[in-house]
């Protein structure tokens, strides 16, 4: 690793302060970051630590909306979103027990790896992603590989999540890292469902609008015969063709569904 | 009745207690006062022209001490082959040299053109960084049969082409054999890739190299599976420095597999440099690191033809391979895929005639070594293969058309020069046929499909030959070593043993199983004998552990010093009860006077020995140590018969492991429990091979399966639990416990087992069409080849 | 460079720090508890696992900092105040979950992580807990037996 300055600050406004810093950048859990530092892929001058920010951590059930600190770690998400089942079990198939216990909402969110299980989550139920200094809709949060709509100096705080009616994550496992080969997050909300693919697309997670179409007209697994996404634009490399991968987000999301009905 | 205590008693393993503490001492645990730390630069591509290394900025960076390209290495030689291959035409193999810093060119990614070494490693790292190769890029030469091309790029412009090696085996065989698949009433024939691996040892390499310029000796500490192998091949072909002045120490090593075998150029610089620098210097391997500076294993390109009569007796066996040896030689390359692959080939069956062809080729690509198994998994996974492909072509039921050309008669001869002294087949593939149930798989079968899946069911057999040895004969074949090994047992005078020897623990729990047999031997608690091993300096000269081979060569020689340790005892007590030496019997540690009630214990001897007050002085000589070399005359021929039962989802492709019930022959067993475990490992790392391993260059030569987020490595779930069975023992013939060697055989009998059993599956699901699919059978291969 | 103090195995301690010094190195180099391991960089392979605050986290995927005030437990802290095994570590040895030692002890402090979490786990529950713990000789036959062992369940003679 190059070296670096790190801040583990107590309260929002000292790390907001913090990441003024030139060259500064927030540090979540690290599973990610710090194996990249390691590779030297990245050269920050200061890394302002969030984990330590007891307000940035938490689980809340309000109504039919479920919020979750930027820095809750996956393994709580997991033990403790019983009022999102699929949320919870999302959260708790992601890395390994070790990457659950430090792994965070809000850095998975923040580096939007194409193949991350929580983006899928968040783009599947329509959740929105409170920062510093405003609220995005998921629909509008996620850029591209590893690129989100957030600027320098904006950090995630919190998501909030509209708990749907029902809702089913399937993961199909990349054989090495264990993030997703492709996986599926279907939600179903009174009069639409959203149906959100990772690990398949060159441009991240996105929403496969014509599963949605059919689901929406009628929920069933067999709603989505002949329903298949194009390979063109699909990742592909040693682990799996742009048509493998295309097809697997069918077979996923189909499974999703059966777990529903 | 289990025993309890020595030969046949699974012993809990001495070695634990300091593992399970963290009181284990690996070499990255070992620090030395003043150390320095050593970064390699490593070329970033695979085939270049290297015209200069400016290390001017390097060298003012903070903490950094020296930097060393090639220029600085004075009289280091390069890296040694240890085997050299005749070729079929009676000509040696081309022998490329093999820098210990690349010189005139970088031949592929992560050859080493430079080292910074500075006070801390991440100093080391950061000038590593601004060590600018000045490299003039040529295309790489990656594919195996292009690379044998014409107008191929050469990798070593000083050889006459890419190829190594043609090697014909038995070259006389060959015309009879063509002959006999020209004419035969079947002839099967299967194109397969039995791709390349990465060994992954969980503890990557470590050097420390040191000087004490009060002695001018060198010691250097190291990963190895064979300290006394790297300190003669590093003293006298590297670093010309005389035995008796390098000390090599390989403390506790974290898993070897093969890849520790091997003298790596970090073990020589390091070496090197502590004397250069009068400091010591060490260098801990990076996992990213060790994916491009590991030797690999496999990558053979095959094609195998079987030629059959109408009754499914194999007439002939025609083999030819591409083999990849990578860029340079690494250690003992040559011989994986000529010696200890071409030898297999007549595998657990009586086929008369067998023709063996392997080109071994140079690319641009980390050097190719022997990976647990080394060769004969790559023999077992084509011969077991296309076995199962001619049953299915036939219309023979896979086991039966086995069985139907089993060897039965031992000694047998086979035409690819070894001698099976002992074994029997038919008696492994019965207990498996019983504790595999084979009769219930139909049932198991429906249960899968009514679930969607495709059950599919796949056996196989395997031979293998370990203990690898007679030096005389090794030496014929091209080994640059004698292969015997070798044991000190010191007897102190109060009665305990130090058992010192050349074979190298790195898991097999020889601290614990060399135990069982000296105690078993003399009578004593296993606590009585400890093993030393390790350390060239308190060690007498041996080969070190791979191929099987630490209980059948080294455990053969503890047997021979212990038994010149209990002659001279028994001479001993002979003298102090006043009797004729072969009237002495040794029983549960205490000499006796056959036929009489007088006796002495053990350490009333041992006493004697080191106290000779009483004692025939004039006859032997005070003290009980004794040394063995121990050389065997055969290797040993360890067989079994494996199965799978796989289930496919015909959605995904995905494969799941439902069962793997292993029945070895490894003749007389020390500890069951300890070789349970060697087995378990075996078979998950062959299913590693079968399922999710491989190490994947692209189009440039770069290595795009570099880290575990690429690499597949088995993961506890991916595996189900093993059964393993070793009761049909036929114990070795020629050696003094019987053992034939159980560390390799779960990676070379698995893999067919499990392509066996996918290609069943897919078969009884109606994909007939599917006659072979590449390993790694991954969920996208098997989908790919259901579309 | 920064003071960190945490307490290891019962025991404060305290040292100076750079930003980017990770957990596990600290363990190793400053207090010399070199039975945690390092086997990758890319938080894949586990040797590195020990205990904060409780849970199982891999030692060379956070810093050092991150960890001051913490409770860590090492595999040095894991055997029994008399210095004899624990009944994990027992499970080990009896059942013979482990070879050349170098995963073992994050293995042991992922396993007794579960056994915290869940007292009496299936098979399958300890193969996908120990996912993130590869172990290249056993093929984590025996040490699935070995959990199972020490969780107090029965386990099938071989």
């Amino acid at each position: 690793m190059y070296s670096f300055d790190l801040d583990r600050p107590v309260t929002l406004e000292a790390a907001l302060a913090a990441l003024k810093a030139e060259d500064a950048q927030p540090l979540g859990g690290g599973q990610t970051l710090i194996p990249a530092l390691k590779q030297r892929l990245a050269a920050p001058s200061r890394l302002v630590s969030l984990a330590a920010i007891p307000d940035l951590c938490g689980i809340d059930l309000e109504g039919e909306t479920l919020t979750i600190g930027a820095a809750t770690p996956h393994a709580m998400v997991a033990g403790q979103a019983g009022a999102y089942p699929a949320l919870a079990a999302l959260a708790g198939g992601i890395g390994d027990p070790a990457v659950r216990n430090r792994g965070t909402i809000g850095g998975s969110l923040a580096n939007n790896d194409p193949s991350a299980c929580y983006p899928a989550a968040v783009l599947g139920s329509g959740a929105v992603i409170c920062t510093n200094i405003r609220e995005i809709a998921a629909d509008d949060f996620f850029e591209g590989m590893f690129a989100t709509a957030l600027e320098d100096g904006e950090i995630i705080i919190r998501v909030r999540f509209p708990v749907p009616q029902a809702a089913c994550y399937r993961k199909f496992d990349h054989p090495a890292s264990r993030f997703a080969l492709a996986g599926a997050f279907v939600a179903r909300f009174p009069g639409s469902v959203r149906v959100a693919i990772t690990g398949v697309s060159e441009e991240g997670v996105f929403r496969w609008s014509e599963a949605e179409a059919a689901l929406s007209a009628r929920f069933a697994p067999d709603a989505l015969e002949g329903v298949s996404l194009p390979p063109e634009g699909m990742i592909e490399d040693l682990h799996g063709s742009s048509a493998y991968r295309a097809h697997l987000a069918g077979v996923m999301t189909r499974r999703a569904v059966a777990a529903m009905v | 009745m289990p025993k309890d205590h020595g030969i046949g008693a699974s012993s809990k393993r001495r070695e634990d207690i300091r593992f399970l503490t963290g009181k284990g001492r690996y070499t990255d645990d070992i620090n030395l006062p003043g150390q320095a730390h050593a970064c390699f630069v490593r070329s970033q591509v695979a085939h270049g022209r290297l015209k200069g290394v400016d290390i001017s900025a390097a060298q003012k960076m903070p903490g950094v001490i020296r930097v060393f390209t090639a220029i600085d290495l004075e009289g280091v030689g390069g890296l040694p082959c240890g085997w050299q291959v005749t070729d079929r035409h009676g000509n040696p193999m081309q022998e490329p040299g093999h820098p210990v810093l690349a010189t005139g060119k970088v031949r592929h990614v992560g050859d080493p053109i430079a080292v910074v070494v500075a006070e801390t490693p991440e100093q080391a790292r950061d000038a590593a960084e601004a060590v600018q190769p000045d490299i003039e890029e040529l295309p790489p030469v990656l594919d195996l049969r292009g690379a044998l091309a014409e107008d191929a790029v050469k990798v070593h412009e000083e050889l006459s082409s890419n190829l190594c090696y043609d090697w014909g085996f038995v070259e006389n065989n060959r015309e009879d054999v063509d002959k006999a698949i020209a004419t035969a009433h079947h002839v099967t024939t299967l194109d397969l890739v039995n791709q390349r691996l990465i060994p992954n040892a969980m503890e990557p390499r470590v050097a420390i190299g040191d000087f004490n310029p009060a002695t001018g000796d060198s010691t250097l500490y190291t990963t190895s599976q064979n300290p006394h192998v790297i300190r003669l091949l590093m003293g006298a072909f590297v670093l010309g420095i005389p035995e008796h002045k390098l000390r090599v120490v390989a403390p506790d090593v974290g898993g070897g597999f093969g890849s520790k075998i091997f003298h790596y150029a970090e073990e020589a610089f390091c070496t090197f440099a502590a004397k250069a620098l009068g400091r010591p210097v060490k260098w801990t391997c990076q996992r990213s690191e060790s994916f491009m500076s590991d030797a690999h294993g496999r990558d053979h390109v095959t094609k195998i033809e079987l030629a059959l009569d109408k009754n499914g007796r194999f007439l002939a066996l025609r083999t030819q391979t591409h083999a990849n040896m990578g860029a340079y030689l690494s250690t003992f390359a040559p011989s994986v895929p000529t010696w200890l692959h071409g030898t297999l080939m007549a595998g657990n069956y009586r086929t008369p005639l067998i023709y063996v062809n392997v080109k071994a080729v140079f690319t641009n690509t980390v050097p190719v070594d022997a990976y647990r198994g080394a060769g004969r998994p790559e023999a077992t996974f084509q011969l077991e293969r296309v076995i199962d492909k001619a049953a299915r072509e036939m219309g023979i039921d896979p086991i039966e058309l086995r069985r139907r050309n089993f060897v039965t008669e031992f000694p047998y001869a086979t035409p690819v020069a070894v001698e099976y002294d002992t074994g029997d087949y038919h008696a492994t593939m019965d207990k498996l046929v019983e504790i595999a149930d084979f009769a219930g798989f139909e049932a198991r079968r429906a249960k899968s499909a009514a679930r969607g899946k495709l059950r599919g069911l796949g056996v196989n057999c395997y031979i293998e030959a370990c203990g690898i040895a007679p030096s005389h004969l090794v030496g014929q074949l091209g080994a640059r070593a004698g292969l015997y090994e070798a044991a000190t047992v010191r007897v102190n005078a109060t009665g305990g043993l130090v058992v010192m020897t050349g074979s190298h623990s790195h898991g097999q729990g020889h601290e614990t199983s060399f135990a069982q047999v000296v105690a078993d031997m003399i009578g004593l608690d296993e606590n009585m004998v400890e093993i030393v091993h390790g350390d060239t300096a308190n060690t007498p000269m041996g080969m070190g552990t791979y191929g099987s081979r630490s209980l059948a060569v080294g455990g053969s020689a503890i047997v021979r010093a212990t038994e010149k340790i209990i002659a001279k005892a028994k001479k001993i007590a002979a003298h102090l009860m006043e009797a004729a030496p072969e009237d002495i019997e040794l029983k549960n540690g205490a000499f006796s006077v056959a036929g009489t009630d007088k006796s002495v214990a053990w350490g009333d001897v041992t006493l004697a020995a080191y106290v000779p007050h009483n004692y025939p002085l004039e006859e032997i000589e005070p003290g009980l140590e004794e040394t063995a070399f121990y050389d065997p005359n055969n290797f040993t021929f360890p067989a079994g018969a494996y199965a799978c039962e796989v289930e496919v989802d015909p959605e995904t492709g995905k494969v799941e492991v439902c069962s793997f019930v292993a029945t070895d022959d490894f003749g007389t067993i020390v500890n069951p429990m300890i070789v349970d475990g060697q087995v378990h490992g075996g078979i998950a790392q062959g299913l590693g091979q079968a399922l999710l391993e491989r190490a994947v260059y692209d189009e440039y030569g770069q290595l795009l399966s570099g880290s575990y987020m690429d690499y597949a490595m088995p993961r506890a779930d991916d595996l189900p639990s093993f059964t393993v069975d070793h009761s049909c023992q036929t114990p070795c013939t020629h050696n003094p416990l019987g053992v034939k060697g159980c560390g390799e055989a779960g990676a070379i009998g698995s893999p067919p087992a499990l392509v066996n059993a996918v290609v069943d599956a897919l078969n009884r699901g109606g994909y007939e069409h599917i006659t072979h699919i590449d390993m790694p059978l991954t969920p996208s291969r098997v989908w790919a080849a259901m579309r | 460079m920064t003071e960190v103090s945490m307490t290891v195995n019962g025991k404060a301690v305290s040292g100076q720090v750079e930003g980017r010094t990770l957990l596990v190195q600290f363990l190793r180099e400053t207090l010399g508890l070199t039975g945690t391991h390092v086997g990758c960089d890319t938080s894949q392979c586990g040797t590195c696992v020990i205990h904060v605050n409780g849970k199982a986290v891999k030692s060379c995927t956070i810093f050092a900092q991150e960890a001051d005030g913490a409770q860590i437990t090492t595999i040095e802290g894991m055997a029994n105040p008399d210095g004899s095994l624990s009944p994990i570590q027992k499970a080990f040895q009896d059942y013979h979950g482990l070879q050349c030692g170098f995963c073992t002890p994050g293995m042991v402090m992922s396993a007794a992580a579960l056994l915290a979490e869940n007292p009496t786990p299936t098979e399958a529950e300890i193969r996908a807990y120990l996912s993130g713990n590869l172990c290249r000789c056993t093929g984590y036959h025996n040490i699935v037996r070995a959990i199972l062992a020490a969780s107090g369940q029965g386990v099938a003679a071989e």
